[in-house]
């Protein structure tokens, strides 16, 4: 090694120096201690004692863990697509020629920015049954249904119903899409406009021109939100400790909530560190799969490749 | 286009639907801040009621002796945070970002990778380590385990600033190097000036990560004297779920001053936003 070399070293590691040191502290370390705690049983106050692979056998006839896990994926199933479509939806709908595009923007964005915590307290009001104003909106609804199919049926209890709980936070999420529209927004505004106009003298149509040259364009942002999209539901927590407490029953026990009153309620942290390790392999199981399939959806302009 | 009567009606629709959605997404909100000053006797009454003579007493409430939400104290805590976390966050992820972007450093490429593909790992996963640690420094009920890490550098923070600094032109490196000034005099005084506004991007977002963050204040504050705006308000939720206007009051104190802030930092918003999607 050089003087030259030896003394950019020492510059390089010094700059970096904090997050070096970070990532011993706060990442690397921490990650390995979790996956030894993952073989043990420890209560906090007793050392851990190893027990092999019980904690994950455990795991896998836990009923708890097998609902909270459902409870995950239906959420995620529903809330990441729908979030995608209505932020697309939106996006699209500001890109055309309109007066005021900036204040719209606004209006759509605003909701993303209202604290999670702030935004649980409020919708648990709007989704209850006998005073929040969403049942009130759709009463009318129902009635014209009953009255027209001679029908008995009743806006649902939200948050007080198994059934419609998960719905309930579902919808929540929907309301909070305004960044990735804002993201959309963006992608769309740098869609070269010659590609419209060669699809207009070839006379497309609106959605052939959607399908055939926006969504390609613009798959990457897609693709990015999709992934993000996923990491981000599965790890859902803060709308469900503050809004249900993982009820009606179990309708809305989250993964990540089961995983915190494992740790901070019943102190069973082996049990939880095994769950900690089990998401890590589901998200970036999920990840690999959904980079693998990126390969044939999206284009990136470029033809670059990655 | 829009002489002919299909494009007129096309317009209309655009309009009707834009204008449409914005009332579905702004309702909530607007409900919420309206609720917050709006007299206990029209809170429940439908359809809701937007002309009324603003009242105090919810707002009063939050500072009544016998409310167990601490809005001064709350407010003080989560500031001091906040103020913690975007000092914390600047000062460190800058550093780290100029040795990854203008230092050549052996080992630099490996740990900008692995920086990189850290940010895929769930926060769950440490999770327990880390309490267990900040449990040893007899740090629990204090805010060290939420500012500290700050330090540290943030690795979503560190790859923006990156692809910031690599902007600035090399010459004016080369000429402050050839001028005899170190490496952290050209860091600190002429790369940190040309990156005003990409460090006000990661100032506002980190200030709003701390501002909104509830797991972390969550797992470590135990005493509600030293409860953060999220943590107070959930846990008032937990206790006082029918005193609609107390709760949209202090729901409305916490989100008021992020719609503030967006309106006098627009730009830095939308930047943000837009950044976290470029890497797609």
């Amino acid at each position: 090694m050089t003087q030259g070399q030896r003394t950019s070293l020492c510059v390089g590691v010094f700059f970096a120096s904090p997050y070096l040191i970070g990532f011993l502290i706060f990442l690397l370390g921490p990650l390995l201690c979790s996956l030894y705690f993952s073989f043990t049983e420890y209560d906090i106050f007793n050392r851990p004692e190893w027990i092999g692979l019980d904690n994950f056998r455990e795991l896998f006839e836990d009923p708890l863990f097998l609902a909270s896990m459902w409870n995950t994926v239906v959420y995620t199933i529903f809330s990441v697509p729908l979030g995608m479509a209505a932020a697309f939806a939106m996006a699209l709908l500001l890109n055309r020629n309109m007066k005021a595009r900036p204040l719209f923007r606004t209006f759509f964005f605003l909701p993303s920015i209202v604290p999670m915590v702030a935004a649980s307290v409020l919708w648990v009001w709007v989704f209850n049954s006998q005073y929040g104003y969403l049942n009130w909106a759709l009463q009318p609804v129902y009635d014209l249904v009953n009255a027209v199919c001679g029908t008995q049926y009743q806006p649902p209890n939200w948050l007080q119903s198994p059934f419609w709980s998960k719905p309930a936070l579902i919808l929540m999420s929907v309301w909070g899409v305004g960044g990735t529209m804002v993201m959309y927004l963006a992608a769309l505004q740098d869609v070269p406009a010659a590609l419209y106009e060669a699809a207009d003298l070839d006379g497309a149509s609106a959605w052939r021109k959607v399908w055939h040259i926006t969504l390609p364009m613009i798959s990457p942002i897609l693709f990015f939100t999709f992934v993000m999209g996923l990491i981000g539901a599965f790890q859902v927590f803060t709308q469900a400790y503050v809004m249900t407490k993982g009820g009606p029953g179990i309708s809305t026990l989250f993964y990540c909530l089961y995983l915190f009153n494992n740790a901070f309620e019943y102190f069973r942290l082996g049990y939880a560190s095994a769950m900690a390790w089990v998401l890590f392999a589901i998200i970036g199981a999920l990840t690999v799969f959904v980079f693998k399939g990126s390969k044939r959806f999206v284009h990136y302009e470029g033809g670059a490749g990655e | 286009m829009n002489d002919r009567p299909a494009g007129v009606a096309a317009d209309a629709v655009k309009y009707v639907l834009v204008i449409s959605l914005s009332l579905v997404f702004l309702f909530p909100l607007a409900w919420l801040l309206s609720s917050a000053v709006k007299p206990d006797a029209l809170l429940k009454q439908f359809p809701p009621v937007w002309v009324f003579v603003p009242t105090l007493e919810h707002l009063k409430g939050l500072f009544d002796a016998d409310s167990p939400f601490h809005l001064w104290q709350f407010l003080a805590n989560t500031l001091y945070i906040c103020a913690f976390t975007v000092f914390g966050t600047v000062l460190s992820s800058s550093m780290v970002a100029y040795a990854f972007a203008r230092v050549k450093w052996p080992g630099r490429d490996l740990f900008f990778y692995a920086m990189l593909g850290t940010m895929m790992v769930p926060g769950q996963v440490m999770m327990i380590p880390v309490f267990l640690m900040f449990r040893k420094l007899g740090w629990i009920d204090t805010f060290w385990p939420l500012t500290a890490p700050t330090l540290f550098g943030n690795a979503f923070f560190i790859f923006m600033l990156r692809q910031f600094f690599l902007t600035v032109p090399r010459d004016l490196l080369d000429a402050a190097r050839v001028d005899g000034h170190g490496e952290i005099a050209i860091w600190w005084r002429v790369v940190m000036p040309l990156s005003v506004p990409a460090l006000a991007v990661v100032g506002l977002f980190s200030f709003l990560g701390a501002w909104n963050d509830f797991v972390g204040p969550l797992i470590y504050l135990l005493d509600e004297t030293r409860y953060t705006l999220s943590v107070g308000l959930a846990m008032f939720q937990g206790q006082y779920s029918a005193q609609y206007g107390r709760l949209m009051a202090a729901s409305a104190m916490m989100t008021a001053p992020i719609i503030v802030i967006f309106f006098f930092a627009q730009r830095q918003f939308i930047e943000g936003i837009k950044l976290t999607g470029i890497k797609g």
